[in-house]
């Protein structure tokens, strides 16, 4: 099977603490990798040394072909890469069908472009593929309201569309059901669910709700103290005592 | 029409009919009335609406939907000025020249500025643009004096070569014209105790605002115009995007240095005399305070805002003692002076101070600026019908 992401020996220290130490990951493409772990093992800065945001102290993350480490965190996405964060980073003074449409033009159009006189409201292919989006989310009838005005769980679900509008190699997701009714959560299960069989999209989740977990996960890593700890199949991830022992802390 | 929406596009009209009739519109009172002097529909003041207008709307472009808060953008004003009275001494006394190459320079200019500010955002952004416009005032009206003609300022002479004109050194200094029409011509149409006055210049203003006016609304609504107010909303967000805002706010910077290039080359248009003082920070201060009365981000907010505070500084800075006794007498001696003390210090030198409770009261109480005001208002009356 082919690699989507290899991540080696990625170590980031803040003053006395080390956030990450000597991470390693395989992550396989068209499948869906979850990384769990107890609060503060390390896992959303990990992801955050994919897209750009933190720059670790050594280590590689290789996508493509190409060492993600030292891009700029728009060349990071142009290459392919999508992150959907945890606490919603939306544009909150616009509405609904802007913030999915503002990516999908990104992706359409680069880093940069000039487009200052076409009309937005002709720009139809675009809002068809951000209204196809919000639909399969079950936002469609939330289109123009102001972002935020919504719910943290619709946010977070504008949070999903606005990654999936660009049709990402690469989708990472940051609990992205934290905040959802179990409703919305199952609901954004088949989602996530049948854009990873239907597009071979390669995606990691970080979630805590082990519902979320085991429902999608064809491969999970157990982050502990900045440290991959185990990296297995679902089934074998349970019963694991070493897995049992980083969230009971070894009281077992 | 014209690729714009229904709204927009009767927003546009609104701004033609107001701006071709304005010299009706702002002349409410008959002359010789003890009100004419509230009249604003003179040549010179009325290009002034016009051309803060244009510096207004454009300065919303990048303060409005970027929310970067520029304190420089009068250097791009100045040095528009300084290029377009050049172009009248240097290539012709037609203005189309001047006005084109105040734009130009201006961008140019904006483009050098804005390229070194925008490494900075929020209040170090304001301080950088501040610095910049303070240096070029500085040397403006001292090192620079050749070019800028220092602290007099620079202006036409008789003796200029005036390249494609041909050379005239007898008679008078030709005034800025277009194809032979002066830009000071005008004509004067009496009805009944009114007093109508149709200025070429002024509708040379009104022709170059409508068209700068149009392009605002095309940026306001294309995608270019979507990621600067996405720049506002969130820029680290619009980063993870895969966009990279620095070229977008520099491209809006340049845009709103061209249009306060384009205000600074009509004001030598009209009257060919360029001051350093033009690029001084209360300048550059004035065009924000437009902005924010008129509507931070709306269309046609800095327009208004632009003709607000210029109507303040000419026709409150022009009411004097005499009028506020004569206004007051009818009440008895000892309140008439009172209330003439009460006044006399809003209006006169002190119409700041009016200005300023406007100011204070727009921002406490709207927030949305005027438009901002006037749309909760239609927007609460529609909710009412609609109930």
């Amino acid at each position: 099977m082919a690699v989507a992401l290899e991540v080696k020996g990625v170590n980031k220290r803040f003053g006395g603490l080390q956030a990450l130490n000597d991470v390693n990951l395989l992550v396989d493409e068209g499948r869906i990798h979850a990384i769990i772990g107890p609060n503060g093992a390390g896992k959303s800065t990990l992801l955050n040394t994919f897209i750009g945001r933190l720059k670790p102290d050594s280590g590689s993350v290789m996508f493509d072909g190409k060492n993600l480490i030292g891009k700029l965190p728009h060349q990071i996405n142009q290459i392919g890469v999508s992150r959907v964060f945890q606490t919603p980073e939306i544009f909150a003074d616009l509405s609904v069908i802007e913030n999915v449409m503002i990516p999908a033009l990104a992706h359409r159009d680069g880093i940069f472009e000039l487009n200052a006189w076409k009309p937005m409201r002709k720009e139809t292919n675009i809002r068809q593929k951000a209204i196809d989006v919000l639909e399969d989310l079950g936002m469609e009838d939330k289109l123009e309201m102001t972002a935020s005005s919504m719910s943290r769980g619709d946010k977070r679900r504008l949070e999903m569309a606005m990654g999936l509008v660009q049709e990402p190699k690469l989708l990472l997701l940051d609990e992205p059901t934290a905040g959802m009714s179990r409703a919305d959560t199952n609901n954004t299960i088949e989602v996530l669910k049948h854009i990873g069989d239907s597009r071979g999209l390669t995606m990691i989740i970080i979630e805590h709700d082990m519902h979320v977990v085991f429902s999608l996960a064809q491969k999970i890593s157990v982050l502990a103290q900045g440290t991959v700890i185990v990296e297995d199949a679902p089934e074998n991830i349970k019963g694991n005592p070493k897995v049992q022992e980083a969230y009971l802390g070894g009281a077992h | 029409m014209l690729g714009l929406s229904r709204n927009d596009f009767l927003m546009l009209l609104l701004v033609l009919f107001l701006v071709a009739a304005a010299p009706i519109l702002l002349n409410p009172f008959p002359e010789g009335s003890s009100l004419a002097q509230f009249n604003a529909g003179y040549p010179d003041l009325m290009q002034r609406f016009l051309i803060f207008g244009i510096f207004a709307v454009g300065f919303n472009i990048l303060f409005g939907l970027t929310g970067y808060l520029s304190f420089g953008h009068a250097a791009f004003l100045g040095a528009g000025s300084y290029a377009g009275v050049w172009m009248l001494k240097l290539l012709t006394i037609n203005v189309i020249p001047a006005i084109l190459m105040s734009t130009i320079v201006a961008g140019v200019f904006s483009l050098l500025i804005g390229y070194i500010s925008l490494r900075r955002s929020g209040i170090y952004f304001s301080i950088l643009t501040l610095a910049f416009a303070q240096m070029s005032f500085a040397l403006a009206s001292s090192v620079l004096q050749p070019i800028t003609g220092g602290e007099t300022g620079l202006q036409t002479n008789l003796n200029d070569p005036r390249i494609l004109d041909g050379a005239n050194t007898s008679g008078n200094i030709p005034a800025p014209s277009l194809f032979g029409f002066e830009m000071r011509e005008s004509i004067q149409v009496p009805m009944g105790d009114w007093l109508w006055t149709f200025n070429v210049g002024y509708y040379v203003c009104a022709f170059v605002l409508l068209i700068a006016f149009y392009i605002a609304i095309r940026i306001f609504r294309s995608p270019f115009g979507m990621m600067l107010k996405a720049v506002k909303s969130n820029n680290e967000r619009l980063s993870y995007t895969g966009i990279n805002p620095r070229p977008y706010t520099l491209a809006a910077f340049v845009i709103s240095g061209m249009y306060a290039g384009l205000a600074g080359g009509l004001m030598v248009a009209m009257d060919p005399l360029a001051g350093s003082e033009r690029m001084q920070w209360t300048a550059s201060g004035e065009v924000v305070l437009m902005t924010i009365l008129g509507g931070v981000g709306t269309v046609l907010g800095p327009v208004i805002g632009a003709g607000i505070i210029k109507y303040f500084e000419n026709i409150f800075s022009k009411i004097n003692d005499n009028m506020l006794q004569s206004w007051f007498a009818f009440m008895p001696d000892g309140l008439e002076s009172f209330m003439v003390a009460v006044v006399h210090p809003f209006v006169g030198k002190g119409w700041h101070l009016s200005l300023g409770l406007m100011f204070m009261l727009a921002i406490i109480f709207l927030p949305g600026g005027l438009i901002g005001g006037i749309d909760s208002v239609y927007r609460r009356i529609f909710k009412k019908r609609a109930q």
